[in-house]
């Protein structure tokens, strides 16, 4: 069964293979275990923006295949980093805590690691006192559980919410955009538990590894690749079979699917929180290897560039999605980061830093007016040339 | 005639005194000679109640000389004068009695008698009875701010004194104010006192809140019998107010019970008694718990190395044999209890003040929200465009007002000229939008609301690039300043109430245009059935172009507005674009007046977390968005829903 | 003859506006029906309250041998009832091929996870193919559906209703904007259909109704005006007046 999926799918086969290539590659340049030709930090970009492949993938399934325009994904992706990062955060904070009162004269007690541990968390919001939604932060287990759980729960009762009371379309947008608000606006608080807007930090730092970074950022480097592969694969898979059909249906016509029997609202809802679920995956790689996770990180302006992304690169298509998400956001760091040279016009001196946004928008503009199929529908253009040449 | 005689009788009578040498000021001066040179806040007392109480009017002067640090003392004969300093250095004197000069000296000559502070304000206390009955009403004003600034005993004789005399009216009305509530807190006699209470009992005012507030005061006593005096209350231990804890402290303090041993101190103790890697016998190594430290010290305890803890048996027992009182420091029982009711309704009476206050705070964020909002009711809720952009055009509008206040510094003339070009700038941007953007993407909602994100995205960061980050002010005309005072709980500030009319404005403007005008019923036309209209002679283009662009002219003039009372930032535009669409789809598309009752709704149900919350309008806000995912189960279509197979998908 | 769906006393108003006034209205199990009536007399809102899209203020709506009522089911419950739907404007998956959206509608398991799972057997293909020829697309299986000309969208709606094996089949408006040939086609499958259960078609065209040769129910401002074979009741006088205007 598996062997026919993978033969329907040819585009399946090549980008795993890109992907191994790819991972292959870094690791032979990098720092950490390879020649040294590629920094530690461009690592991270590099795993960061495969991380950011595999949100995008799941923004695909639920706007290009499913047809809801959720402008909350990243919301999703945020919560799995906060969910990680209570376990980093709160485990390297405990070995701190432990050594310096092991120092002491008399052996530390449970309840003085836990205080200290509460100061050093929480101090910075005034409190030493351990929120309640920290019970589990000192369990590995739980925590990667939470990844996927807090992000799906949410995304069910939410979606639960919304596609039964049938707000479709720009208002579901609209709706999804004001829960992601409403959940950055909720983080920023000092009560919500989550350090407000301080933001939970240090995580790049694994708790117990003695590894420099340059190792570590590979192992991540490797994770994330890993679980853009098996995402791949599992959306692929997704939306190969009458499922597929189904959800695709739903995007062109609700109401046809709902004559023809299907409970629509079941499959926007299972589609919804899965893609939920595999943002939280996504986020939870991805906030270590950014060090810092803050509610800035939840706005809702982070899921539109989202959209953007995955425009840009060609919704429908689970390529073009990697591909645009890949392209835009190298490049957006690229221009962002101050490595672009500014262009003096004599009269003005054009930086970058300050006019890729103005460019990006724009160019989001023309892409939506002129191309609306992005990157991966000039693939496919080339795809068809190719076999009328042939024919 | 008669001011010839009258001339001629004080020329007379001056002759008179200064033949006689009587200087009566100097007099009472030199007797007070001992303190006055050596003046310290304890001591002066009596010297300044013996300036006052010789009743010449020329003490005010003294008083005023003396605080100002202008009285210094001849060392020739110990006479004081008050001294101003001329060009050459030298001092001209002048007679406190009189005002004559009696000549010059030189600082050698003088020494300059400089009260501290403490001394300066006694003084300024004494003087505040003079200036109660001042001749210029402005010094008497400022005599009342002191006095209800820092309220004494002694200064309600002068202050009944001067109610008499008092022209003024208004002046008139807050001595008599003040005269009650300082009868309340310093008059000797109990009925007069609670007389003064019963009559302002329920008063809205912070002053009178405040002067009961003190009369109220208690002081909380630990006493194995019914202490005596005016006795507030008697305290149960372990309830809300007073827990446990806080009562054994309580008795800690009062000496009353021993100390509690705290784990640090506990701990110290322990650290102190390790001998050779041991403490009582029993290893360092296994002290890891809390409990195991406590044996470790029962054991040093039982060596006689350690002062026992105390158990919770102690405590309860200490507790037991103790009784805990409230006592007023007011003595009079019959004062407390007229006080207490007063206060009683006063509070009652500004908790509907309150409510009244934050009705009113709601319906200014009502107005707030439907403003931002009404534009998109055209762009989105008329034509079904969705506009991101739309906070860029509030964010336009706003900056065109900051632009022209570059230009025209007068407040006034700056806001005429603006609301007009916020409009008409905003009205090109919105026409330009349609036609380059919009327009191609009818039908497609979703790509409309992913490429104007995109212009919106452009337009920000464009506003950084020219207005920088920092927050630009929009300032309002004077005439817009200050606020409506109803009374000392409800005001609102004009420019909300401005802005409140703007709206009620804006939705007689969207009526007008909709109902009465040619575009409004083009508009109707085209968004029903397009193919239609225009085989009606209806041109589409045009009119969807009108539209849009009256939408955002409308969006540009509300910037206006939020940025009189907003900061203007490149961002201000992303602050209401949520808020907004939330107002028209809770609201119910297509409807202005589901547009004026979401906004309503929003403004309301916001100001009522903040109310029930105030501490936190983050969390306001959160629970806002949940609600109005709640309120969509329940009216997917919103507050006021088009019904029929027309609203259908 | 069993009743198959008993529609009785429904009344809808929107607005004020009664669509359909307390209408009554029967199919048995094996029947072809033409439903006419001219604009506005109520056809496609009494479809979409049968199907369960628009609920009614008022009536009953009893169903199949339980008589189970249809009031307050999803309108998948309903489909799932064995209720098939055909819209006006013909409805298929535009980017699926003829065979996707033929398997998509096979009468299968709908929930979630047997979907998701499903991969299509020797005999589902030889199902699909053999609904293809029966709405002659059988040289189309594999083409995108929205390739297809008008009329041939027409038949793979019709087709994927089939496909359904539902009890009711509502047709709405079938022949509109067909030719000729197209139309006697339509026909042909529409009372091939019938001979297992029962159709109800919504129709406009009165040479096309004559072609089905069923009995017919006139509609008007949502009631039944008359009902019969189409003889019958076009020399009723209440139907001249509504359709010629007094």
């Amino acid at each position: 069964m598996e062997r026919s999926f993978i033969a329907r799918n040819p585009s399946v086969l090549i980008f795993l293979s890109i992907l191994a290539l790819f991972t292959l590659g870094v690791t032979i340049l990098s720092e950490g275990l390879g020649i040294g030709v590629i920094s530690t930090s461009f690592v991270k970009v590099l795993g960061k923006t495969l991380c950011l492949c595999l949100i995008a993938i799941a923004m695909d399934l639920i706007w290009g295949y499913t047809g809801i325009l959720s402008l909350g994904h990243f919301a999703f992706f945020g919560l799995g980093g906060y969910m990680i990062g209570m376990w980093l955060m709160y485990e390297r904070t405990r070995q701190i805590v432990e050594t310096s009162l092991s120092e002491g004269v008399l052996p530390p007690t449970p309840e003085e690691i836990s205080t200290g541990i509460g100061n050093q968390i929480f101090g910075v919001v005034g409190s030493s006192e351990f929120p309640l939604i920290w019970a589990f932060a000192d369990s590995l287990m739980v925590q990667l559980a939470f990844v996927v759980v807090v992000p799906g729960i949410l995304a069910l009762v939410f979606g639960w919410l919304a596609f039964r009371s049938r707000v479709t379309g720009v208002y579901l947008s609209i709706l999804t955009q004001a829960m992601t608000l409403g959940l950055s606006l909720y983080l920023f608080q000092n009560a919500s538990g989550l350090r407000g807007n301080n933001g939970l930090s240090g995580l790049q730092n694994l708790p117990g590894v003695t590894a420099p970074q340059s190792v570590v950022s590979l192992w991540f480097f490797w994770a994330s690749a890993l679980a853009l592969a098996l995402g791949y694969l599992l959306v692929a898979w997704v939306v190969s079979g009458k499922f597929g059909s189904v959800i695709q249906g739903i995007r062109d016509n609700e109401a046809r699917v709902r004559f023809l029997g299907y409970s629509v609202e079941t499959y926007k809802l299972a589609v919804f929180t899965l893609t939920a679920c595999i943002s939280g995956i996504a986020g939870a790689l991805y906030y270590p290897q950014a060090g810092i996770i803050n509610p800035a990180e939840v706005a809702p302006i982070a899921s539109i560039y989202l959209a953007v992304w995955v425009a840009i690169g060609g919704r429908g298509r689970l390529y073009g999605a990697v591909i645009g998400t890949a392209f835009v956001s190298l490049v957006s760091s690229w221009f962002t980061g101050g490595q672009a040279p500014d262009v003096p016009l004599g009269f003005y001196t054009v930086k970058w830093v300050d006019w890729w946004l103005v460019l990006l928008g724009l160019s989001f503009v023309l892409v939506t007016l002129y191309a609306p199929n992005g990157i991966g529908g000039l693939i496919d253009l080339l795809k068809s040339r190719r076999k009328e040449t042939d024919a | 005639m008669k001011s010839l005689l009258l001339a001629l009788c004080f020329a007379l009578s001056f002759g008179h005194l200064a033949l006689a040498q009587m200087t009566p000021v100097q007099d009472v001066l030199q007797t007070q000679r001992a303190l006055i040179e050596k003046s310290s806040r304890r001591t002066i007392g009596p010297a300044i109640d013996a300036l006052v109480a010789s009743g010449l009017p020329q003490m005010q002067n003294v008083l005023e000389v003396w605080q100002g640090k202008q009285m210094w003392q001849r060392k020739a004969d110990g006479l004081f004068l008050a001294a101003t300093k001329n060009d050459d250095g030298s001092y001209t004197l002048q007679s406190f009695d009189d005002g004559a000069e009696v000549g010059t000296a030189t600082s050698t000559d003088l020494k300059q008698l400089k009260p501290n502070s403490g001394v300066r304000a006694m003084i300024a206390t004494a003087l505040v009875q003079f200036q109660l009955s001042d001749s210029d009403p402005a010094k008497r004003a400022d005599a009342l701010d002191s006095i209800a600034r820092d309220p004494e005993a002694a200064l309600l004789a002068p202050l009944r004194a001067s109610i008499e005399g008092e022209q003024d009216a208004a002046i008139l009305a807050r001595k008599t104010r003040l005269e009650r509530l300082m009868s309340m807190a310093y008059d000797d006699d109990i009925p007069t006192r609670v007389g003064a209470i019963n009559d302002m009992s329920g008063d809205l005012g912070v002053d009178f809140r405040a002067t009961l507030n003190p009369i109220l005061t208690t002081k909380r006593i630990v006493s194995q019998t019914m202490p005596e005096g005016n006795i507030a209350r008697e305290l149960t231990v372990g309830t809300d107010a007073l827990p446990r804890i806080q009562a054994y402290d309580l008795m800690i303090a009062g000496g009353d019970a021993p100390l509690q041993i705290t784990a640090d101190a506990r701990d110290a103790v322990l650290e102190a008694n390790i001998i050779a890697g041991r403490i009582a016998d029993i290893p360092v190594i296994q002290l890891s718990t809390e409990s195991a430290r406590d044996r470790a010290y029962d054991a040093l305890v039982t060596g006689g190395l350690a002062a026992p803890r105390v158990t919770q048996e102690d405590i309860d027992a200490s507790l037991a044999s103790f009784r805990f009182f409230d006592v007023y420091d007011e003595p009079s029982e019959a004062v407390t209890k007229a006080a207490e009711a007063a206060l009683a309704a006063s509070e009652t009476r500004v908790a509907i003040s309150q409510a009244a206050d934050l009705g009113l705070d709601a319906l200014s964020l009502a107005s707030i929200y439907f403003l931002a909002a009404i534009g998109l009711a055209i762009t989105f809720g008329v034509m079904g465009v969705i506009n991101m952009a739309h906070g860029e055009f509030i964010m336009m509008g706003a900056y065109t007002g900051y632009v022209v206040q570059l230009f025209v510094p007068n407040h006034t003339a700056s806001i005429l000229i603006a609301v007009p070009l916020a409009f008409v700038v905003t009205f090109a941007a919105g026409v330009a939008l349609e036609r380059l953007v919009v327009r191609w993407l009818y039908h497609r909602p979703l790509e409309t609301l992913l490429a104007t994100f995109g212009v919106s995205i452009a337009l920000q960061q464009l506003a950084k690039n020219i207005f920088g980050t920092q927050a630009r002010p929009l300032t309002s005309p004077a005439w817009l300043d200050g606020a409506w005072v109803i009374n000392d709980v409800v005001s609102i500030s004009y420019i909300r109430i401005a802005i409140f009319i703007l709206a009620l404005l804006f939705l007689a403007l969207f009526l007008f245009i909709m109902k009465r005008t040619r575009l409004g019923l083009e508009t109707r036309a085209v968004t029903q059935n397009p193919k239609m209209a225009a085989s009606m002679g209806i041109n589409p283009d045009r009119v969807n172009m009108l539209t849009f662009g009256i939408g955002s002219g409308i969006a540009g003039i509300a910037g206006v507005a939020i940025g009189l009372f907003a900061k203007v930032t490149s961002e201000m535009g992303s602050d209401y674009i949520v808020q907004s669409f939330m107002t028209v789809v809770v609201g119910g598309v297509g409807n202005i007046w589901g547009t004026l009752a979401g906004a309503a709704m929003i403004g309301g149900f916001q100001k009522g977390v903040e109310f029930l919350n105030p501490s936190n309008t983050l969390a306001a806000q959160t629970y806002m968005i949940i609600f109005i995912i709640i309120f969509i189960q329940f009216r997917p279509r919103g507050i006021i829903a088009l019904k029929g197979r027309a609203a259908g998908d | 003859m069993n009743t198959l769906l008993e529609v009785s006393g429904v009344t809808v108003s929107f607005d004020g506006f009664r669509a359909i006034n307390n209408l009554s209205f029967q199919i048995a199990s094996e029947e072809l029906r033409a439903v006419i009536g001219p604009n506005g007399a109520g056809k496609t809102t009494f479809m979409d309250i049968v199907t369960g899209k628009t609920r009614p203020d008022a009536g009953h709506i009893l169903w199949g041998e339980k008589s189970t009522s249809l009031i307050g089911m999803s309108e998948a419950k309903i489909a799932h009832a064995g209720i098939g739907r055909k819209f006006q404007k013909p409805t298929v998956f535009e980017e699926q091929t003829v065979q996707e959206n033929l398997m998509m509608a096979l009468r299968k398991d709908r929930a979630l996870l047997a979907v998701l799972f499903f991969r299509p057997s020797k005999d589902d293909f030889a199902r699909v193919e053999e609904l293809a020829h029966q709405i002659g697309l059988n040289d189309a299986l594999l083409r995108v559906s929205g390739e297809l000309s008008h009329g041939q969208k027409q038949w793979l709606e019709i087709g994927m209703l089939l496909a359904q094996e539902p009890q009711l089949l509502l047709v709405d408006e079938p022949a509109a904007g067909m030719t000729p040939a197209e139309r006697e086609k339509t026909t042909a499958i529409l009372v091939e259909a019938a001979k297992t259960r029962a159709v109800v078609v919504v129709e406009h065209d009165m040479e096309f109704v004559r072609r089905l040769e069923c009995k017919v129910t006139v509609l008007h401002e949502g009631s039944v005006l008359a009902e019969g074979s189409l003889d019958h009741v076009t020399k009723n006088q209440d139907v001249i007046d509504v359709y010629l205007g007094r």
